[in-house]
């Protein structure tokens, strides 16, 4: 019994992530916690999307189902699992049973590596950014049998496609990771800083990046001003396109190909696949928040450094949630008087109550000191959703080839620009001490 | 039996060498023969990464990589070959593939 | 990134390795053998992780996995196999095949059983750095095998040429 508690309470005097610690229960720990905060965040952006849509597009959105449709997305997905499952007559079964499987499984697999905080990932390898790209890139064989085991052709021509424009874009995405990883490897700060002949040695590893980012004291999207800008614009470009987001949703767009590969899904496998999506998104999401936008580091960490702005920073996520929660309050106040909607008040209520102890708990130093890195985190990941929605609603969609000649065309020698020109940014000293002994 | 020795992976890396070389000298479908190709190549790089971890250094991983760099170009060019191949004749039996010109 | 229970896990992916194996060489229909053989790579790169090479697992999921079988299953579904798959699996020489290998398998049997001569056991004595895998591996490929590196560059450059104009309809 001892030796159970000491095992436990054995990790929490680490800075390593459980898995480089090789303490099993708290890996399954965190592995619990990703699981139910992503399925958490899918519920979401379920709702987020449908209601800024439906704003951007000047409607309400739904609105019945709970307090401002806050229920739409458990309605849903209790539709969803009520619905019968339909196989087509000729399809081959063990395929079309597998394909959903494999796509929410390289979904879900990327999250082993994700760093929330300096010691808050599941574990930290020292290939993470290359295991991510690839375990993304199994999630194309998924798509390629959901279409083949269809045996229809809307299906096939839509996984046909939509693998194709995935396999087209990985390329640039992977492009712009290598540029970022070399400039991991240098030992200067600031936005020029390069760190003298010889600098040291570079990192795969997305804790790792992410403490580059931190010791070079500047967001790699800000470094070689303006590469690292062209290279964040790159990938994000891609990401877009890698997870068939609009503008590039041509492959599964309902006015174009009758949604594409998943159209002979139905009711719990066609949820997979959407569950699949979004958390797909939310990775690549993850991989560029962490290797441009500084991860779980707060904003600002060299240009206002110091205890008092740090403390200042600190108190930011307690503010955010007491913020909803004022918003809820509002809402609920403004809900109609009519008997019908006491249950609907009293919930927008309480989930007000909920979000607001939340906040206060964040002004707890102890909590605050463990929890901002992930708040951090989490809230640079909710703005790159929220873009995600900006671009569908905003617009308009690429037609195929287009979107092969860009992919091909611009963003791969785009990439390979940026590649040599941070390369010889990086190299600049050694360069310069070549010149001189060549003058 | 309990302790993995390098002997262990070796006879891992055998086995799949041999189930490689069955399905390329036994299937008429070119396709399939291609994968047993792949097979093989697999069960070579297992071979040389185990004898990596043996004598210590890396040179083992690093032509496993090469290896898997090279038996990508020859997946791409076999089946490069394969569609030329069956846009002409129809089929994917590498037993009809018997005459020198036609 | 140390192993951790590596017999039950060798042994584990050991079989997924080898059921897989019998399954690309034994099932008619070939989308059905590129999904066992993709299961097979992906155990693969699992005993890399057990070798101390995360790099090269991490190249396998990426190369192997995510992007040759894809090919694969793009050309399957390209070429028809209905037709193909009516027909007679096995060549008439199969008796002939099968001997062979057990033969090779004989040889291969005959070596190993000296193995404990040529490399004792005790010989593993090194454990390598596992923080500094994918660094040795770039210092090993930048620096002493510069030039293969070049020449494969090379090579995926013709196998790109070579595969683009042979699946034209018209050169």
């Amino acid at each position: 019994m001892h030796a159970i508690i000491d095992y436990i309470s054995s990790y929490l005097t680490s800075d390593k992530t459980p898995g480089a610690a090789g303490n099993m229960f708290w890996v399954l720990v965190y592995i619990m916690l990703v699981f139910a905060g992503l399925s958490v965040a899918v519920i979401a952006m379920n709702w987020l999307e449908r209601k800024i849509l439906a704003h951007m597009q000047v409607r309400l959105g739904p609105m019945r189902v709970g307090p401002h449709g806050l229920l739409q997305p458990i309605a849903d997905a209790i539709k969803l699992l009520l619905k019968e499952d339909i196989m087509p007559a000729e399809a081959d079964g063990f395929v079309f049973w597998m394909a959903p499987l494999i796509v929410v499984l390289a979904a879900f697999t990327v999250f082993v590596v994700v760093p929330f905080g300096p010691t808050h990932a599941i574990t930290d390898m020292n290939i993470g950014i290359l295991f991510m790209l690839g375990v993304s890139s199994l999630s194309v064989l998924g798509i390629v049998m959901a279409g083949w085991a269809s045996n229809s052709h809307y299906p096939l021509m839509g996984a046909l496609r939509s693998s194709a424009q995935m396999v087209s874009y990985e390329i640039a995405m992977g492009l712009a990771v290598v540029s970022v990883i070399l400039v991991t490897s240098l030992h200067g700060s600031g936005l020029y800083g390069v760190g003298g002949a010889g600098a040291g040695d570079g990192t795969l590893s997305m804790i790792g990046i992410v403490r580059a980012q931190q010791e070079q004291g500047v967001w790699f999207i800000f470094k070689f001003f303006p590469l690292g800008l062209i290279a964040f614009f790159i990938f994000a470009v891609s990401m877009v396109a890698e997870t068939n987001r609009a503008p590039f949703d041509l492959a599964e767009a309902e006015s174009e190909l009758t949604a594409g590969f998943h159209t002979e899904y139905s009711g719990f496998r066609w949820s997979l696949f959407f569950l699949a999506e979004y958390s797909a998104m939310i990775a690549v999401s993850s991989i560029a928040v962490t290797l441009w936008l500084g991860g779980w580091l707060r904003p600002f960490p060299n240009l206002l450094n110091g205890d008092t702005w740090d403390q200042a920073f600190s108190f930011i996520p307690g503010i955010t949630f007491l913020f909803f929660a004022a918003i809820c309050f509002y809402n609920a106040v403004r809900m109609p008087k009519h008997p019908l909607f006491r249950v609907q008040t009293i919930g927008l209520f309480g989930f007000g109550v909920v979000l607001g102890l939340i906040g206060l708990a964040l002004f707890v130093p102890a909590v605050s000191i463990r929890v901002q890195d992930i708040f951090w985190f989490a809230a640079k990941v909710s703005g790159f959703m929220y873009v995600y929605i900006w671009f569908r609603g905003t617009f308009p969609r690429y037609r195929f080839d287009q979107l092969m000649q860009l992919g091909w065309k611009v963003l791969l020698p785009m990439g390979l620009g940026v590649l040599i020109l941070t390369a010889i940014f990086g190299l600049w000293p050694s360069i310069q001490q070549l010149i001189q002994r060549l003058i | 039996m309990l302790h993995i020795t390098t002997l262990h992976y070796l006879v891992l890396g055998a086995a799949l060498f041999l189930l490689g070389v069955v399905g390329v000298l036994t299937r008429r479908n070119v396709v399939i023969v291609l994968m047993s190709i792949e097979l093989i190549l697999n069960a070579v790089n297992l071979n040389l990464v185990a004898f990596s971890r043996l004598w210590g250094g890396l040179h083992g991983q690093v032509f496993a990589i090469f290896i898997i760099t090279d038996a990508a170009a020859e997946a791409a060019v076999g089946l490069g070959i394969l569609i030329a191949f069956f846009r002409n004749k129809e089929t994917v039996n590498i037993d009809e593939v018997n005459l020198l010109k036609w | 990134m140390t192993p951790v229970a590596t017999p039950f896990f060798f042994y584990l992916f050991a079989a997924i390795m080898l059921i897989g194996g019998i399954l690309v060489i034994t099932r008619k229909n070939p989308v059905h053998s590129a999904l066992a053989l993709i299961v097979a790579l992906l155990a693969q790169a699992s005993i890399y992780l057990m070798l101390y090479a995360p790099f090269v697992a991490g190249v396998q999921i990426i190369l192997y996995a995510g992007g040759i079988m894809v090919l694969f299953l793009f050309v399957i579904m390209l070429v028809s196999i209905e037709r193909s798959m009516k027909e007679r699996q096995f060549n008439s020489q199969w008796v002939a095949g099968t001997v062979a290998a057990v033969a090779l398998g004989g040889l291969f049997i005959a070596v190993y059983a000296k193995a404990e001569k040529i490399f004792p056991h005790h010989a593993i004595r090194i454990t390598p750095d596992e923080l500094l895998n994918t660094q040795g591996v770039a210092s090993m490929l930048y620096g002493q095998y510069m030039f293969a590196f070049e020449i494969a560059s090379l090579l995926l450059l013709v196998a790109i040429i070579g595969a683009v104009v042979m699946a034209k309809k018209r050169i």
